[in-house]
């Protein structure tokens, strides 16, 4: 990860097109997993793989021009979330944490299940993504 | 919430505020913001005086943990009003010095005045707090901000061993207090002050009396700077000025007379409370006088003259509870030192308040606070000179300033005490009133040496730091004036005091000594006559006056050449061997090999479910009810213990990846036939993810190498690791087994049956994760967020070769 060998067109031709499927499939799973399989925690992990092969395929310097954000800022993010959730359902005067949920339509999606676990479910996936991709690269990082 | 509870949280409220103020308004010195709030709130807690002043009392109640008899229970009473009086009135004066103290603009005013605005609203909880458990939050909040505000100078060695020093002690204080509080609610099932002093009879009788009052008392004799625990207070006075004056004199040290006092109605009465504190409180004076002679540096003096103050104001409160034992008939007699208590408790305040100001005006105007170097500063700094003049006469007890009565009415106090004629009093009671002479005519020793030494003498120019001596700015000026004049007021017109304030403190000190309707007749008077009182005193003058005379003489012996206090090396001492002990310790079992620690897990694991099983016959071992196992599954399962058992006979570190890797995919293969798709996704993403994590990091590993183990360690390895899968299984076996056996319904049926109803989900695992039990999640989110900084931190901040914690 350190030097990009010359010889490595294939892998990254290939990369710029399994990766789109792969964001695109961790973003599915990160939505079904209220009722079918899949959730923050797999979707993060599943969008984490999908950085990394990324940064086997390409140089450090060129991910850093892509990626101009530091990981450890999407966990702190992710806590917010996680948190505020909690802190949101008090201001209405329940218990913390209490979770909401109701059934709307909307156009083109049709009947359309809100949560509020959906948003908390964010903040699960934001820390995986942002807790997994900053200790891999930094443990690759370190040339010591 | 009422206006109560927001008034004694505001300062915490505006020190959130502080940094905006701080960057957006540089222009305007940050102090001039936090001034305001003190001045509200002591106009605020002054509107309770009427309703204390006739005996009454407010009592505010917020639920917090209701079920743990926890609630944020505000009370103000006389002793309360008087503290947060206090805290405000004096906060009010040191802000406005500080302005002008901290007038530098390098210093950083954000971090000042946001740890000064902790404290205040600390402060205010600990003394309004009728919760013991908010009493202790507060406390401790008081421990932490006053180390920050030692270590506000943090480049300075000294600043940060005196805030660590500080911390220690009344930190290990807290602790034990805490442990007091938890005693007495077990006696009395309540944690409300109010409550335990109306069932004290559960207290008195109960046999964890002693160890509760006894705990209780560390916490407070470690908090007011008693002996020996005194120690952290001189080191404390590498804070600001400011600082010292706030909370090393004025308010924080008192926290612990505070606590004695309020806690008296429930110990008090007995021979065991009387001897402790007063005892204490009277070695605390003596040491504490003696000690401050032989300072050289001004503010040391001070501190060393504040634990001797606090160890009197104990000691009163000691004698003062035998009020408890007469608890019949004509007893407002034995009240006179719960009096003296309170009445010099406030006179304190203000004459060590303006004298630690003028110490740090001579500092901040000479550069230097050592009297060897000073003198002759009285032409320069007139002013100063006369604050100084007249708040070590207070000090020194030199009527008519406020000092001397309160300095005489201790003398009658102790002398009552030692004619009491019970505990002892008539074999050792002559002593209390000789130790308390003693320690008078060191006190008025010190507060000469402080005024000749600084103020007269030969005035030396090149010892100082500066190049031109002169008076202050007015502003800094203003808040010792302020107290020099109060030092004045009070001390001749005491009854400004006795009716409002004084009288209702003591009602609060000592209920139940008086019958309903009936209240304390304080009467301060300058004159009693001849009686030993005034004798003690003029014995006081004379001697002390004698003693600075001949000092060329005794300052010459090693006494006075050096300085050190033998506690301190004792601490010192104490804090070596404190950290070599745990090297030791953690030597020997932090190897650096994650194996060994893995070790140590694995075993303690199988110890403590191995103990658990056997002690309540937990293990089943019945294999009916079992569900059969397929032929495919076998295929699984022998690939499965194929690749484990391969795993150790490995010599090339790529093919070990690979092997443990499939382990990994066969262990989600399991779940997929066991149907559990989250989790065998979840369990494919983490192979796959370290997959990749192995070959970002492969370049760096070294190479496999075939390492020479002794075959001992091989056998306890194995046997670790057969355990831990014997333990395992066995455990399993054993929960199918009592699970068929005695026909619980499992859990998941719940699950099954609400997770659409409740939380609109119908996929249960991720229901459970982030609706049923939420909260789970949130801490383990909170878990991998440490782990991943710790990581990071770890990498990033590693040691050098070489390098040592």
């Amino acid at each position: 990860m350190r030097k990009s060998p010359a010889n490595n067109m294939m892998l990254q031709t290939a990369m710029r097109y399994i990766t789109i499927i792969v964001f695109a499939f961790s973003f599915y799973l990160f939505f079904a997993g209220h009722n079918s399989p899949g959730g923050g925690f797999i979707g993060g992990l599943m969008t984490a793989s999908a950085f990394l092969i990324l940064y086997l395929a390409f140089d450090k310097k060129i991910m850093k021009k892509v990626i101009p954000f530091d990981f450890t800022i999407l966990i702190g993010i992710g806590l917010l979330f996680g948190v505020g959730t909690g802190i949101a359902s008090m201001l209405f005067d329940y218990p913390f944490l209490t979770q909401f949920f109701d059934y709307f339509h909307i156009p083109f999606f049709g009947e359309v299940e809100l949560t509020t676990a959906l948003s908390f479910d964010l903040g699960v996936y934001l820390v995986v993504v942002g807790a997994a991709m900053s200790i891999i690269l930094v443990i690759a990082g370190d040339d010591e | 919430m009422t206006l109560l509870h927001w008034a004694t949280i505001s300062p915490f409220l505006l020190a959130i505020f502080i940094p905006l103020l701080y960057k957006y308004f540089r222009k305007i010195h940050t102090g001039w913001f936090v001034l305001i709030l003190p001045l509200v709130l002591f106009i605020y807690y002054f509107n309770y005086l009427p309703v204390t002043r006739d005996g009454g009392t407010v009592t505010e109640h917020v639920p917090w943990v209701p079920s743990l008899g926890i609630n944020f229970d505000l009370y103000v009473d006389g002793l309360s009003l008087l503290f947060a009086l206090l805290i405000t009135g004096i906060g009010v004066l040191v802000v406005l010095y500080s302005i002008y103290y901290l007038a530098d603009k390098k210093e950083k005013l954000n971090n000042f005045y946001v740890y000064l605005l902790l404290f205040m609203g600390a402060m205010l909880g600990v003394v309004l707090s009728d919760n013991l458990i908010v009493l202790y939050v507060f406390w401790e909040a008081t421990s932490i901000s006053s180390a920050l505000l030692i270590s506000y100078w943090f480049h300075r060695e000294k600043s940060v061993y005196g805030a660590q020093k500080s911390m220690f002690i009344t930190v290990f204080g807290g602790l034990s207090m805490l442990g007091g509080f938890s005693l007495i609610y077990v006696m009395t099932g309540t944690f409300s002050i109010r409550e335990i002093i109306a069932n004290v009879d559960l207290v008195t009788a109960s046999s964890l009396f002693i160890p509760a009052m006894l705990f209780v008392l560390l916490g407070a004799f470690t908090k007011s700077a008693q002996f020996p625990f005194h120690i952290w207070l001189p080191d404390a006075m590498e804070a600001p000025t400011p600082v010292s004056a706030y909370l090393h004199s004025a308010t924080m040290v008192k926290a612990g007379i505070y606590l004695v006092a309020r806690v008296t109605p429930i110990f008090g009465g007995g021979a065991t409370w009387f001897w402790i504190i007063t005892l204490a409180g009277l070695t605390t004076l003596i040491w504490g006088s003696v000690q401050a002679v032989r300072q050289k540096d001004l503010k040391s003096i001070l501190a060393f003259s504040t634990v001797s103050q606090l160890g009197m104001i104990m000691s009163l409160l000691g004698a003062g509870s035998a009020a408890y034992y007469f608890n019949d008939g004509d007893n407002l007699l034995y009240t006179t030192a719960i009096l003296a208590a309170v009445f010099h408790l406030i006179n304190h305040a203000t004459f060590k308040g303006s004298l630690f100001m003028a110490a740090g005006i001579v500092d901040h105007q000479t550069g230097t606070r050592d009297i060897r170097k000073l003198g002759g500063l009285m032409t320069f700094m007139p002013i100063t000179a006369t604050i100084s003049l007249f708040g070590l006469a207070a000090m020194a007890g030199i009527p008519p300033l406020n000092g001397f009565l309160s300095k005489e009415l201790f003398f009658t106090g102790m002398v009552q005490a030692s004619q009491y004629g019970i505990f002892n009093l008539d074999t050792w009671g002559m002593f209390l009133p000789i130790i308390a002479w003693f320690a008078s005519i060191f006190t008025f020793l010190y507060c000469a040496i402080l005024f000749f030494k600084t103020f007269r003498g030969k005035f030396q120019l090149e010892k100082l730091n500066v190049n031109k001596v002169r008076e202050a700015p007015f502003g800094m000026l203003i808040s010792p004036i302020v107290l020099i004049t109060l030092v004045i007021v009070f001390g001749l017109f005491p009854h400004i005091l006795a009716y409002s304030i004084i009288e209702p403190a003591m009602q609060s000190i000592l209920p139940g000594i008086l019958s309903a309707g009936e209240r304390f007749e304080v009467y301060i008077t300058h004159w009693h006559g001849f009686n030993l009182e005034l004798w003690m005193t003029i014995g006081v003058f004379l001697i002390g006056i004698l003693l600075y005379r001949t000092m060329s003489k005794w300052s010459k012996f090693g006494f006075y050449q050096t300085e050190q206090d033998i506690f301190n090396y004792v601490y010192d001492q104490g804090y070596d061997g404190l950290i070599k002990g745990s090297q030791v310790i953690t030597r020997a079992q932090i190897t650096g090999r994650l194996r060994d620690y893995f070790v140590y897990m694995c075993v303690f694991m199988v110890l403590l479910i191995f103990y658990t099983m056997f002690k309540y016959d937990g293990f089943m071992l019945s294999t009916d009810n079992l569900s059969p196992v397929e032929p495919y599954m076998w295929l699984v399962l022998i690939a499965f213990v194929a690749s484990i058992v391969a795993v150790p006979f490995i010599n090339n570190r790529m093919t070990a990846i690979i092997v443990t890797g499939a382990a990994g995919y066969l262990v989600a293969i399991m779940f997929t036939i066991f149907r559990a798709p989250d989790l065998a996704l979840t369990q494919l993403l983490i192979e796959t993810v370290s997959v990749i994590l192995f070959m970002l990091v492969f370049v760096h590993l070294p190479k496999l190498k075939k390492e020479k183990i002794k075959s001992s360690t091989k056998i306890v390895n194995l046997i670790v690791s057969i355990s831990v899968g014997a333990m395992i299984t066995l455990v399993s076996i054993s929960a199918f087994a009592f699970g068929s056996e005695t026909g619980f319904s499992s859990i998941r049926e719940y699950f099954i049956e609400n997770s659409k109803v409740l939380a609109g989900g119908y996929n249960i695992v991720n229901v459970i994760l982030v609706d049923f039990r939420g909260l789970d999640t949130m801490l383990e989110i909170l878990v991998l967020a440490i782990a991943a900084l710790g990581v990071i931190s770890f990498i990033k901040l590693r040691l050098k070769e070489g390098e040592d914690v």
